[in-house]
């Protein structure tokens, strides 16, 4: 009775799914899928290379500096780091007193009330804050951002796939539409007239639907001065930002590895003598 | 029961003496994982990984509740309060990732425990009890994760409750009441979050109550082994301890090796980005997936692309959609049977030529192939080869496997699992 019962089950459900399989087959050749415009010429991230690179890799320093200054008068414009605090900054290789000072000197300061009237204020931010975001809402990001909500970027290098690449390729990807052709040699708005970028976006092939509402924020040399004397070009200014975002996605990153490398050494000292023991207990055992 | 050769437990010491008498418990353990549990000697690595989905299990368990400590299960807050922990909570980092990944890992033991319980016949007489249980916990280990991935409040979370619980919905009549029952509203919220959390730690002690029966069944008959054929004699096993202890000592080594390699090297391997934007209503991910180890139930779900209906009159007695969520849940349901489809009295897949040819170039390659298509976009060529693997999956547990132990002429089985290991008659090879 179980097999009579399964066996109708089995025909009926692989019956169903082989008339399904006729179906999408059919379907397939009548209406062959289009391909589109972000299908064909949607880049993957570039190659890029920074020190905190493999299980061996560490921050660099300097790179991450000159990366929060990037961040600061570039982006923070509009983006907000809000999972990041001033303190978290000690990070970075700055002492206490740097640390208060970053704070003090913030652009934006830091919502708060004020004691005597219970009005909304605001004051300048302390080590303990969390970064002041640029916009007090989404609405009022909006409508600075003509109606595109600039995402927070604590977190976006795990926010996409390969994100330290993609955040440095999208930055440095910025290209004219017109004549645009991908490594295939094809045409864009040959092969896809309708994909022409709208007006109010940017046109930069690593976003994913190629059309970005950010205008290139980096699209010229010398936007920052670094204070070590690094030449601010254009990519390196766009790896410096990719390093700290990395950075202020996972703070945590050398910890990781470092304990990462130990508990790898316990472990296979561990496994070495559970081995030994396993060999010697079952000696005289043939199994 | 156990075998009349196995070791008896002698309390050393007055306190042991003490406690023996009044609360046997060391005596329980001794006979349940120690020296008093005879097991056949000739277990491969396979057997090692039902000691390994318990250590996952614990690990999921301790990390589990150090993370709820400062979980904090609110819209508003949950998604920040994971990273509160992953930034400012002290090795945060290191429990969150570990209770991550320890769910892909905990899955991966338990796939191949499943695995080696189809191959070896596991499931078969007088083992059906262990095997019910198992898939109990499977199911059980299930709802878990689903639950569990929703606590981050990310995007794939959120949407993966939204699609996950819209399966409920297909079902006619009862189908959106009961998924406003399961979520506490009409879309995952507040309500919903609440809930999952807290039967998301209340379900990993049922499973721990369920491992407890399962281990109790298993204590019954004994283990099987790879060749299927049951224990004569002493000869033919060993004590658990120290033998098995010894070798799932190192077989945990290598397992917590390949742990930590991907929990500290590589974290986020098995996750998806998304779910590293929070939970927003109002923007659905281009592709909604969910975790890998759902992926080919999630493939069988999709594979039903046509109505069951009435030639000709235009009436649907059965939608896709139902037919996809019936066929997704039956997937696992059917296991259930798996004891009564399978009839044929070898057990081993080892002595079963025309099994195990099903087994190795239809099961194998169709649930690989569920797999990877059900990560994939509803692209036709993703969707046809889905197709064409369900359809085999189906078959193979409900028409094939019923009709090969019928048809199947059996290779000769080994007298005794001491003949197999040692080359030598019984009568020769006392050990």
């Amino acid at each position: 009775m179980v097999r009579l019962v399964a066996f109708l089950v089995g025909l009926f459900f692989s019956g169903m799914l082989l008339l399904g399989l006729g179906d999408t087959v059919i379907k397939a050749i009548q209406e062959p899928e289009q391909p589109t415009a972000e299908h064909e010429f949607h880049e993957t991230p570039v190659a890029v290379s920074f020190a905190h690179d493999g299980p061996f890799g560490k921050f660099d320093r300097g790179q991450l500096q000159r990366g929060l200054k990037v961040y600061s008068e570039v982006c923070a414009a509009c983006h907000s780091l809000k999972l990041v605090a001033f303190r978290d900054f000690a990070a970075l290789g700055y002492n206490e007193d740097q640390v208060k000072a970053l704070a003090k000197a913030w652009k934006t300061e830091v919502p708060s009330v004020n004691p005597e009237t219970g009005e909304a204020a605001s004051r300048p931010a302390i080590p303990a804050d969390k970064i002041p975001s640029p916009f007090a809402n989404e609405v009022a990001a909006r409508a600075a951002n003509n109606n595109a909500l600039p995402p927070d970027l604590s977190l976006i290098t795990k926010a996409r796939p390969d994100g330290t690449a993609y955040v440095y390729s999208l930055l440095m990807g910025y290209r004219d539409q017109a004549g645009y052709k991908n490594a295939e040699g094809k045409e864009l708005l040959k092969e896809f007239p309708d994909a022409a970028t709208p007006a109010g976006l940017h046109f930069n092939p690593w976003f994913a639907n190629l059309n970005i509402a950010m205008a290139s924020p980096i699209a010229s040399d010398d936007l920052v001065t670094y204070d070590d004397g690094t030449k601010a070009t254009k990519a390196q200014m766009a790896k410096d930002v990719s390093a700290f975002l990395t950075w202020s996605a996972e703070p945590k990153m050398e910890n990781r590895k470092s304990a990462g490398w130990a508990a790898l050494g316990f472990l296979i000292i561990f496994t070495v003598l559970a081995w030994m023991s396993y060999k010697t207990i079952w000696a005289d055992k043939k199994h | 029961m156990s075998f009349p050769w196995a070791q008896e437990y002698k309390p050393q010491g007055a306190v042991s003496k003490w406690v023996d008498e009044r609360l046997p418990l060391p005596r329980l353990v001794y006979n349940a994982v120690g020296a008093g549990y005879p097991v056949p000697r000739n277990l491969n690595y396979f057997w090692n990984f039902g000691v390994l989905a318990g250590v996952a299990l614990v690990i999921q368990i301790v990390t589990g509740i150090v993370l709820a400590m400062h979980y904090y299960a609110s819209v508003d807050g949950a998604f920040n309060s994971v990273e509160h922990i992953m930034r400012d909570v002290n090795s945060g980092w290191f429990i969150r990732y570990a209770h991550m990944n320890g769910a892909s890992f905990f899955f991966i033991v338990v796939y191949i425990h499943i695995f080696r319980g189809l191959f070896y016949g596991s499931y078969k007489a007088p083992r059906e009890m262990i095997w019910l249980l198992g898939v109990t916990i499977f199911l059980l280990m299930m709802a878990t994760a689903f639950m569990g991935y929703v606590l981050p409040w990310g995007q794939m979370s959120f949407w993966g409750a939204q699609v996950i619980t819209g399966f409920f919905s297909a079902i006619p009549v009862i189908g959106e009441p009961l998924r406003q029952l399961l979520l506490g509203g009409f879309a995952p919220d507040q309500a919903a979050l609440n809930r999952f959390f807290s039967l998301h730690y209340l379900m990993p002690f049922v499973i721990a109550g369920v491992i407890i029966l399962h281990i109790w069944a298993l204590h019954i008959p004994g283990s099987s082994n790879p060749t299927g054929v049951s224990v004569k004699g002493e000869q033919d096993t060993v004590p658990f301890h120290p033998y098995y202890t010894a070798k799932d000592g190192f077989g945990l080594g290598v397992f917590l090796i390949l742990f930590v390699a991907v929990t500290f090297f590589a974290p986020n391997m098995l996750g998806h980005p998304d779910n590293y934007i929070p939970a927003n209503p109002l923007s659905t991910p281009a592709h909604i997936v969910p975790e890998w180890y759902f992926l080919p139930f999630y493939a069988i779900l999709k594979a039903f692309t046509v109505d069951f209906s009435i030639p000709f009159t235009g009436i649907i007695i059965i939608e896709a959609k139902l037919m996809g969520v019936l066929a997704m849940f039956g997937s696992i349901l059917l296991l259930f049977f798996l004891p009564w489809l399978d009839t044929s009295p070898v057990r081993s897949g080892h002595y079963r030529p025309l099994f195990r040819k099903f087994f190795w170039f239809g099961l194998i390659p169709s649930l690989a192939l569920l797999t990877y298509c059900g990560g994939k976009p509803p692209y036709a060529q993703w969707v046809i080869l889905s197709q064409i693997a369900a359809a085999y999956y189906f078959a193979h547990f409900l028409i094939i496997l019923p009709i090969v132990s019928r048809i199947e002429r059996p290779l000769p089985l080994p007298n005794s699992i001491t003949e197999a290991v040692t080359g030598k008659p019984l009568e020769t090879a006392a050990a």
